[in-house]
């Protein structure tokens, strides 16, 4: 008797919260943006009432989610493939841009301190530059004195964004990187040890005296990390910092990209951060529900319009204003249900 | 609930009116034991069946070869399972030949030698070991003992024992921490519980009477030890030891934190490598749906299984022709 009155309380619970939630959205994939993407939401929420349950569990199975339409909208850090998006019906849009940064671990070398090019970076991932007094990384630092001492590379044990972004620069940078190697949300690694998430490469890089390992910046930023200075396409050594970035979502060429999959690896310009990547959003083109899709519009286009301060507060960098718009424009003409446009601004 | 509600009050009935009303209750009773039954054996089945048939695609792809091909290139799609059940192996071989004879002592030390009030504690001690989830160990690894391991073991080893033949190769390398032997450790301080348990439990059940007898002709506590003690509980021990191999061929987390995660084979004790499980979890999260890369880690999945099973084979069999001898 008991049992089936507390059954029947924890029910009509259940019910109830299923209705307060009933507009929600839900979403998952990447791990990257989900802190932007959380604080976006709880934002969103104080000025619409509309929810974001937004699940960071990787942009694989952020894909299986979204392919099987288990969730209202998917997140991968790497772009989808035009053959995947075009079968399983899915527009990819950008949402958010985040960086790739180097840390390092040597004594007397501040942050910012150690010049690197992206050739080197890749020899030492290689295993072909093993020393850190190495002529190659000696030359590229003049001024400072760096000890007689293996180079232990560092790298992302788990797959994820962030080591597609790093392995596709350095495929770009190095022939024998893209033909040895190539870059992949994991890739089979020639050198070093792997760590797993941020957390794992940069404590892996804080226990070994000679480490260099990769983290995304908002990691790096949030724990006062030792980043180095990259050299970019224009030949300038540039410190990681978020004018830098803004330069390379500016230099990106979003004309010319299809799905919106635009590489702002290695882009030209005079201050531009080489390592720079957008995140992706993946909605469907024929929801099963009209109005639910709207209202992931709804957020994205909020997020787009106000959420900038929030994301540049976390360190992402916010779409340029035109990518947005683009954006606007796919969502108008490509998100149909019924054959209607679900959002029409 | 309701065989059980029924049960219950057909066993009331009974008691205040003593009439056999269990007529109906008893097959549902009977019902119910043969589900819970038959429901481990279906689960187990299914299990099975899933990561085979989920893993097929992968074999079809890469043939036999897969088992022993040590390539890992998720770039190209050619996946291998070589570097994975070797590192599975050699990291649960190092932690039980780290926490064998760690465990001995302690459970002789436990039930011969230990004063009274030193015993409890002690006990307790191994328990509460067994009760720190698998992921403390992990941080508690890579904080602590990585850095240790680093700065103290691996330098001076390197130095001293690598420059030998043969055994040298064990020794080389960069003193990273994280590798083989730290997993192995880890390992080992999480499955000396159970080995500790067991053998105490075993050494317990040694008669007083055989003990006392070899006290009582003049042996020494080694000689009870090695003659009386060892030798009557030797059966159960295999059994203890297997099972911790067991347990730590499928430890994941705390691997995962301090094995390095190299795909790459290597024979030092230093080198970073990975386990099949360790594999799993660090890949799973990112394998695309119905991707080559999503089959190879369920195949991994299988051979996991496929080796766990025959650790737990062979430990029974080991122990049931020691008890026909």
């Amino acid at each position: 008797m008991k049992l089936t009155r507390i059954l029947g309380a924890a029910a009509l619970t259940l019910g109830l919260s299923s209705a307060a939630f009933a507009a929600d959205i839900t979403g998952a994939g990447a791990t990257f943006p989900a802190p932007v993407y959380q604080a976006w939401a709880v934002a969103y929420k104080d000025k619409s009432g509309t929810g974001l349950n937004y699940q960071s569990i990787g942009s694989g199975a952020g894909q299986t989610q979204i392919f099987n339409r288990t969730v209202d909208f998917g997140a991968s850090d790497a772009p989808v493939a035009g053959d995947k998006l075009a079968a399983q019906k899915l527009l990819q849009f950008p949402a958010v841009i985040g960086s790739v940064v180097a840390i390092v671990n040597l004594d007397g070398i501040a942050a910012n301190q150690l010049n690197l090019t992206g050739p080197v970076l890749a020899d030492i991932y290689l295993g072909k530059i093993t020393k850190w007094n190495d002529p190659k990384i000696a030359a590229l630092n003049k001024g400072s004195q760096l000890p007689d001492l293996a180079i232990v590379p560092v790298y992302r044990s788990d797959g994820s964004g962030t080591t597609f972004v790093f392995a596709s620069y350095l495929s770009a940078v190095s022939p024998e990187w893209k033909s040895n190697v190539g870059a992949a949300t994991s890739v089979q690694w020639p050198a070093g040890a792997g760590g797993k998430g941020n957390e794992g490469v940069a404590g892996t890089v804080k226990n070994t005296k000679g480490a260099i390992g990769y983290v995304e910046y908002i990691y790096a930023s949030s724990n006062s990390l030792i980043t180095t200075q990259l050299q970019n396409k224009a030949g300038k050594f540039v410190a990681p910092t978020v004018p830098s970035f803004q330069a390379a979502a500016a230099n990106a060429d979003w004309a010319g990209a299809k799905d919106f999959a635009a590489s702002m690896i290695d882009t030209p310009g005079e201050t531009t951060w080489p390592i720079t990547s957008a995140t992706f959003i993946l909605l469907p083109k024929e929801p099963k529900s009209g109005p639910q899709a709207a209202e992931v519009i709804k957020f994205f286009d909020w997020a787009f319009k106000d959420g900038g301060s929030i994301a540049e507060k976390l360190h992402y960098i916010p779409l340029p204003a035109d990518v947005a718009n683009r954006v606007r424009d796919a969502w108008k003409t490509e998100v149909k249900f019924d054959g209607k446009p679900v959002w029409t601004n | 609930m309701d065989a059980t509600l029924t049960g219950n009050q057909a066993a009331s009935a009974m008691a205040v009116a003593r009439k056999p009303t269990g007529r109906l209750s008893d097959p549902i009773f009977v019902g119910v034991l043969w589900a819970s039954g038959i429901f481990v054996l279906i689960l187990l089945g299914l299990i099975i069946a899933m990561l085979f048939e989920g893993g097929l695609p992968a074999l079809r792809e890469f043939g036999i070869q897969f088992l022993w091909s040590t390539t890992w290139n998720p770039v190209t799609e050619k996946f291998g399972a070589g570097v994975m059940v070797f590192g599975t192996i050699f990291s649960a071989v190092i932690a039980v030949i780290i926490a064998l004879p760690l465990s001995f002592g302690i459970a002789f030390f436990l039930t011969e030698i230990a004063p009274g009030p030193l015993r409890r504690p002690i006990g307790v001690a191994i328990q509460l070991l067994a009760a720190i989830p698998s992921i403390i160990y992990g941080m508690w690894g890579f904080f602590v003992i990585v850095p240790l391991m680093a700065a103290y073991v691996q330098p001076p080893l390197i130095d001293l024992l690598g420059p030998l033949p043969v055994i040298g190769a064990l020794f080389q390398g960069p003193p990273l921490g994280a590798g083989m032997l730290t997993a192995g450790l880890i390992m080992a301080i999480m499955i000396l519980p159970f080995i500790t348990a067991m053998f105490v439990e075993v050494l317990e059940s040694v008669p007083p009477m055989i003990k006392e007898s070899a006290y009582g002709v003049g042996a020494t506590t080694y000689e009870v030890y090695r003659n009386v003690s060892v030798p009557y509980g030797r059966t159960a021990m295999v059994g203890a030891v297997m099972l911790g191999l067991g347990r730590a061929l499928g430890e994941t987390m705390a691997v995962t934190f301090v094995i390095g995660n190299a795909t790459r084979m290597s024979a030092s004790l230093f080198a970073p490598g990975s386990t099949i499980a360790s594999t799993i979890a660090n890949e799973f999260p990112e394998a695309g749906p119905g991707s080559l890369k999503l089959q190879s880690l369920l195949e991994l999945g299988f051979i996991l299984f496929v080796i766990s099973f025959i650790v737990l084979a062979l430990s029974r069999l080991l122990v049931r022709s020691k008890l026909k001898g």
